[in-house]
């Protein structure tokens, strides 16, 4: 697989990230690399294999719905950037 | 020699007989920190004063010491993706640079509980990918053994921490090796649990279906002792399994007669450092001389690891790391517009290879490309796993190297990606598998450690501490430790 400038240009929007051109020159040229060596998993048949996300043999793992102490509103905002009233303060999410 | 050299068994005797206090330790400690740091880099924070306040609270309570256990008093470090409560947490990234948890992680909780004195952070690859600690957002970490060469990673500062003397024992994490492969690169002992056997509460996730927490130490002994104080169910964690747990030094008895032992043809073959393979083979000799029935066995899916892992653990990373967005805690870049916020904070907070991973795994999970990378991934994965399964039927433990070569030149492969995700290839299939497996040292190449990597079946610490144990007692490899790491 190679990963084309425009590849790299719809996958970082997609993550949230920017690249300047030789960025996203070296990411192309990296990404195609790895994901070359990671074509070698098209060879086995996996046809009849059942994925594994996860190696423990428990499902749906739920506590009872009662409230617990946790943080005070005042510690989760802490380590916040920016706040208001007690709340995350972030920029404009609509224009105008 | 300072008491801070002696094993974790011996300083709680010399405790609880009053030979030492824990606030003696912490300065021992914090001394030896300041005079070794200069030529190691491993600690990314020292916190000295919040160590010293706790170990003059044991020193008044020191009646506790034989109730709480080994741990009473002992100084210990943490890789800085745990979270401490009002410490700095980092997880090696400038993208967490001003992180101040408002809670323990699990582990951090636990280790206070046994009475352990936390003095500070450690340096790791940056949100633990890397495998050089060459990835972390402030410094290179130095291998004890020769500065110019790598400690490992991703808990580099963990294993130079230990192996240069600084600190008696601390605790790493490991994804794709991130324990074992710096243990064995710096000559100390690492072990990595079955997944689910410590809680991941309030470990900054990488991927989170392969993570796990666990301890680098000098001996096996003290590895044992550390797993017994960390390991165990939380409700936090929803992955934490609810399994019985041994009493880890109980089974430390020095016998492997009668075990049955499998070694894997395929991590000997193209790519291994054949001095590497010598010494891990004649440590499998040893433990044959000792009693124990060694087979060669075929594993036959590894070589499709390295693939497996870089699909899976970036898809994972990259919705994990999705928190990362200057929103509620981290560095925030200003903008006028949310999305653009967002753009510039990550931008400018990653560095490139954890972007280079977010890139990977965003991709391995897009529109058109899960079922070719991602899905075909988690399929490899389930052979992987039966491969472990299929040999465990009849065997005991496999002996393989933890790392294909001893530890690099800093600086040597750093351009080049594939070629130091290479590096990972005998410690990948094991977090595949989610089973345990430790390094120990058996030996040195070229002025450098080479590691001894022993994987057990799910949940069986206990036959490879044993076995650890048993090889580690009967060969001097252990007394070998870096010229910075001797001790006073």
């Amino acid at each position: 697989m190679t990963i084309s400038i425009q590849d790299v240009e719809h996958v970082a929007n997609l993550a949230r990230l920017t690249f300047t051109d030789e960025e996203k020159e070296q990411f192309a040229d990296t990404l195609s690399k790895i994901l070359h060596y990671a074509d070698q998993l098209q060879e086995l048949d996996v046809a009849d294999v059942e994925p594994t996300s996860h190696v423990l043999h428990i499902t749906n793992v739920v506590r009872k719905d009662e409230a617990r102490p946790w943080l005070s509103n005042e510690e989760a905002l802490a380590n916040a950037p920016e706040e208001e009233d007690g709340q995350f303060r972030v920029p404009a999410v609509m224009e105008g | 020699m300072s008491q801070i050299d002696a094993s974790l068994r011996n300083i709680h005797t010399a405790i609880v007989s009053k030979e030492v206090k824990p606030s003696e330790l912490v300065e021992d400690v914090l001394q030896r920190i300041e005079s070794t740091e200069p030529d190691i880099h491993a600690f990314l924070q020292v916190a000295g004063e919040q160590a010293r306040e706790r170990a003059q609270h044991l020193d008044a309570n020191i009646g506790d010491a034989a109730k709480l256990g080994i741990l009473f008093g002992i100084p210990a470090a943490l890789k800085d993706n745990m979270c401490t409560k009002g410490v700095r947490t980092t997880a090696g990234s400038k993208i967490l640079g001003n992180y101040i948890p408002p809670y323990n992680a699990a582990v951090v909780d636990k280790l206070a509980q046994s009475g352990t004195v936390i003095v500070g952070k450690l340096n790791m690859d940056e949100f633990a990918m890397g495998s050089s600690n060459e990835n972390s957002a402030f410094f290179p970490t130095r291998n004890p053994w020769n500065p110019e060469y790598v400690p490992g990673g991703s808990s580099g500062g963990s294993a130079a921490a230990v192996a240069a003397g600084e600190i008696p024992f601390a605790l790493g994490s490991d994804t794709g090796g991130s324990i074992r492969q710096p243990a064995a690169f710096c000559g100390v002992v690492g072990l990595k649990p079955t997944y689910g056997l410590v809680s991941r509460f309030g470990l900054i996730s990488y991927a989170s279906s392969l993570d796990q927490i666990g301890p680098i130490t000098r001996t096996v002994e003290d590895a044992a002792v550390v797993l017994q104080a960390i390991a165990g169910h939380d409700d936090r964690d929803s992955t934490s399994a609810n399994v019985a747990i041994p009493v880890y030094l109980d089974v430390l008895t020095g016998n492997v007669k009668g075990l049955r032992v499998a070694v894997p043809k395929e991590y000997f073959g193209e790519g291994m450092d054949p001095a590497v393979s010598e010494k891990v083979r004649e440590a499998i000799q040893q433990l044959e001389k000792l009693g124990a029935t060694v087979d060669e066995v075929s594993l036959p899916h590894t070589k499709y690891a390295v693939a497996a892992y870089y699909l899976l653990a970036p898809a994972e990373a990259s919705s994990n790391l999705a928190r990362y967005d200057g929103v509620r805690y981290g560095v925030r870049v200003d903008s006028e517009n949310l999305i653009d916020m967002y753009k510039q904070t990550r931008s400018q907070g990653f560095g490139t290879e954890v972007k280079r991973r977010i890139m990977l795994g965003t991709y391995a999970l897009s529109s058109g490309y899960y079922d070719a990378y991602y899905l075909r991934a988690q399929k490899t994965r389930t052979l992987i796993k039966r491969d472990f399964e299929q040999v465990f039927e009849t065997y005991d433990v496999i002996l393989a190297p933890t790392a294909p070569t001893t530890a690099f030149k800093i600086g040597e492969k750093v351009n080049d990606p594939l070629t130091m995700y290479l590096n990972d290839i005998c410690t990948i299939p094991v977090n595949l598998a989610g089973i345990p497996a430790i390094s120990v040292p058996c030996g040195v190449v070229n002025g450098l450690p080479v590691g001894l990597q022993i994987i057990g079946k799910a949940f069986d610490e206990a036959t490879v501490l044993r076995v650890a144990h048993a090889f580690e007692q009967n060969t001097d490899h252990v007394k070998r430790r870096s010229n910075m790491g001797k001790g006073e």
